[in-house]
């Protein structure tokens, strides 16, 4: 994607010159413009002002601007009285150790199928190719008698932050992004090190992981923004400890009991951390590495 | 990008496993051989995605299949009862009213979330000051948590009374105050439009990195051959695009088959089932009652969905294979 555009796109530098053209393509893309505002940063605009805006206003007039003054007192009281900031830990916890878990399970066994290649290595790949088919929806119910009932085990997970974890860590669209940024390493550096000695665990850590900061850095970020976003399996095996669920999963929860200002600052406080990531890493969302690599089937 | 595919030169060399240039003796396997050659290393770093992958997804995958065969509560053991679980889900009145609820909603997701990305990729593509706004704008929503962006528009743009978002904004003009959620009739596009808020802005990006791939200087060549606007759209940039098209396509059937979260958060299926779709039908079989009584009829209907989408996936690309360009 060259950065200089200089040479015409879509429309051609005779048809941006002509004025019918141009004006339609202005007016649209303004509009658009408009529109994206509107829809795109209205809704997380509106959402930071109701987080401070005293309730009985949010409930008079959802459009006024701070009729009575700003209240700050519904963050602190969203933070301290509500627990966010207790469930807002929990979010921090889940989310980290779900990322270790895809980390782990992606690099190592991204190298073994990429780099070690044992004859078993096809059959494994194809197994996890198969995977891809299977919505994770559709395996909730197994995997929620497996965490009641786990077979070899007689230890229940349920309520148990593993039974979030764990099952984390098999996602084979990780594995295969992994896999396929693995395979784009130069050969010959391998080589080089095997001839100086190196093993497979030298090979590992000081050749392939340092080489695969960006891939790293995509699946870290996608793999904590999975888990912020993640409500149904929380949900279904945290049931019965609320002090441990995290944020998606209390939101619901709380709302009948908190006044709407509160809620809408317990909401903000939900979203500050993605929008904050998205914010620093806005070119790692935007190039949609972790989308598009899905569509190359 | 999309097309950041890897084109390698050449077989690539495999390293420290087990194809390492040595003469194989036909026949014979020796493990001590197996050994120095580094098999065992390579087991031991496959050893985290295989425990965690038959563990959470190859065991669930074949417990699916037998469950979806057998009555289980939980606490007894479990009994063989063949296809009925597949005839309880079938003969339930709710299935068809699921299945239509369903494919309503990947209609009407298909109809806004389809066409109205692709124009805005289009647009955005031509700017050239302004395209890094106008994507980070069109991403927004889909970075808010999905639970916070269904509350925000329940409890603040639906809300039924004079004082929600929208009511509010069509008092000014002398209409409504309309409950969105509340009828039968405007219950599932309201989902949709959430929905769509919720998850356009991916779709965007990835129009946009296929249409920024496009070839420039084709452009170029068919304005010098006098093609107009729609010509260059019509011969240059949809056969570019085209694979990306019906991917995407795809990827919204599959995405939308699934669709949970909304109809469980927003109105809990109702009002009288309007907007009841297969996977809540699932979470209702399974949980919605005393747990475990319905697992069976849960893992026959998830099973349905599961082979019903993977059967279209695989049909779509086959069919498509022809028509895609890259």
């Amino acid at each position: 994607m060259s950065s200089e555009e200089k040479t015409g796109g879509l429309l051609s530098h005779n048809e941006w010159a002509r004025r019918d053209l141009r004006w339609l393509f202005g007016s649209a893309q303004a509009l658009l413009f408009v529109l994206l505002i509107l829809i795109g940063l209205g809704p997380v605009v509106w959402l930071a002002k109701g987080a401070i805006t005293p309730t009985i206003d949010t409930l008079r007039n959802p459009l006024a601007l701070f009729p009575h003054g700003v209240a700050w007192s519904n963050l602190t009281e969203a933070w301290s009285q509500v627990h966010v900031g207790r469930y807002f830990w929990n979010t921090v916890v889940l989310a980290f150790g779900s990322w270790l878990c895809q980390i782990v399970v992606a690099t190592t066994g991204a190298f073994v199928l990429s780099v070690l290649r044992p004859a078993w290595g096809k059959f494994i790949y194809w197994l996890l190719l198969g995977t891809l088919f299977v919505p994770a929806i559709v395996l909730v119910v197994p995997l929620y008698i497996e965490i009641v009932h786990p077979p070899l085990i007689r230890h229940s997970f349920v309520e148990s932050y593993w039974a979030i974890w764990l099952p984390a860590g098999a996602s084979a669209f990780n594995v295969v992004l992994m896999k396929r940024f693995f395979d784009n390493l130069p050969r010959e550096l391998f080589e080089a090190a095997k001839i100086d000695g190196a093993g497979p665990v030298r090979l590992f850590f000081s050749i392939v992981l340092p080489l695969s900061k960006p891939i790293l850095g995509v699946v870290s970020i996608f793999a904590i923004l999975a888990e912020w976003k993640n409500f149904l399996w929380p949900f279904l095996v945290l049931t019965n400890s609320p002090d441990r669920q995290p944020l998606s999963v209390r939101l619901p929860a709380i709302q009948p009991q908190t006044q709407i200002g509160v809620l809408l600052a317990s909401m903000l406080i939900a979203s500050l951390v993605p929008l904050i990531g998205f914010l620093v890493f806005q070119r790692t969302f935007l190039r949609g590495t972790g989308l598009g690599g899905a569509l190359k089937g | 990008m999309i097309s950041g595919d890897s084109t390698r030169a050449g077989e690539p060399v495999a390293i420290g496993g087990a194809a390492v240039t040595r003469p194989r003796v036909r026949g014979r396997f020796s493990p001590l051989d197996w050994v120095r050659r580094g098999g065992l290393s390579a087991v031991a770093f496959a050893l985290p995605m295989l425990v965690i992958f038959t563990a959470f997804s190859w065991y669930p995958i074949t417990r699916l299949v037998v469950l979806s065969l057998q009555t289980t509560n939980l606490v007894d053991p479990p009994s063989w009862v063949g296809l009925q679980n597949f005839r309880d889900v079938l003969n339930d009145p709710l299935f068809m009213t699921a299945l239509k609820n369903t494919a309503y909603f990947a209609l009407l997701a298909l109809l806004f979330g389809f066409p109205i990305p692709l124009i805005a990729a289009v647009l955005i593509s031509e700017s050239r000051r302004f395209r890094g706004a106008y994507s980070a704008l069109a991403y927004l929503p889909v970075v808010i948590p999905p639970v916070v962006g269904v509350m925000l528009w329940r409890y603040v743009f639906y809300e039924p009374s004079s004082v929600g978002l929208f009511n509010t904004v069509l008092g000014w003009f002398h209409m409504g105050p309309y409950g969105w959620l509340q009828s039968t009739g405007t219950a599932m596009p309201a989902l949709v439009v959430e929905s769509t808020w919720a998850n356009a802005g991916t779709t965007v990006i990835i129009y946009l990195a296929a249409l920024m791939s496009v070839d420039r200087d084709l452009y170029d060549a068919a304005s010098v051959d006098g093609a107009n606007l729609w010509r260059k759209v019509w011969h240059v940039t949809v056969p570019q695009i085209r694979g990306v098209l019906l991917v995407m396509f795809m990827l919204q059937i599959i995405g939308t088959a699934q669709v949970f979260l909304e109809p469980y958060l927003f109105t809990s299926g109702g009002p009288a089932n309007a907007t009841l779709t297969l996977l809540l039908l699932v979470y209702q079989y399974a949980f919605g009652n005393s747990i475990g009584v319905g697992f069976g009829q849960a893992a026959a209907l998830s099973l349905m969905v599961a082979v019903f989408l993977a059967i279209f996936s695989l049909v779509f690309l086959r069919l498509t294979r022809s028509w895609s360009t890259t």
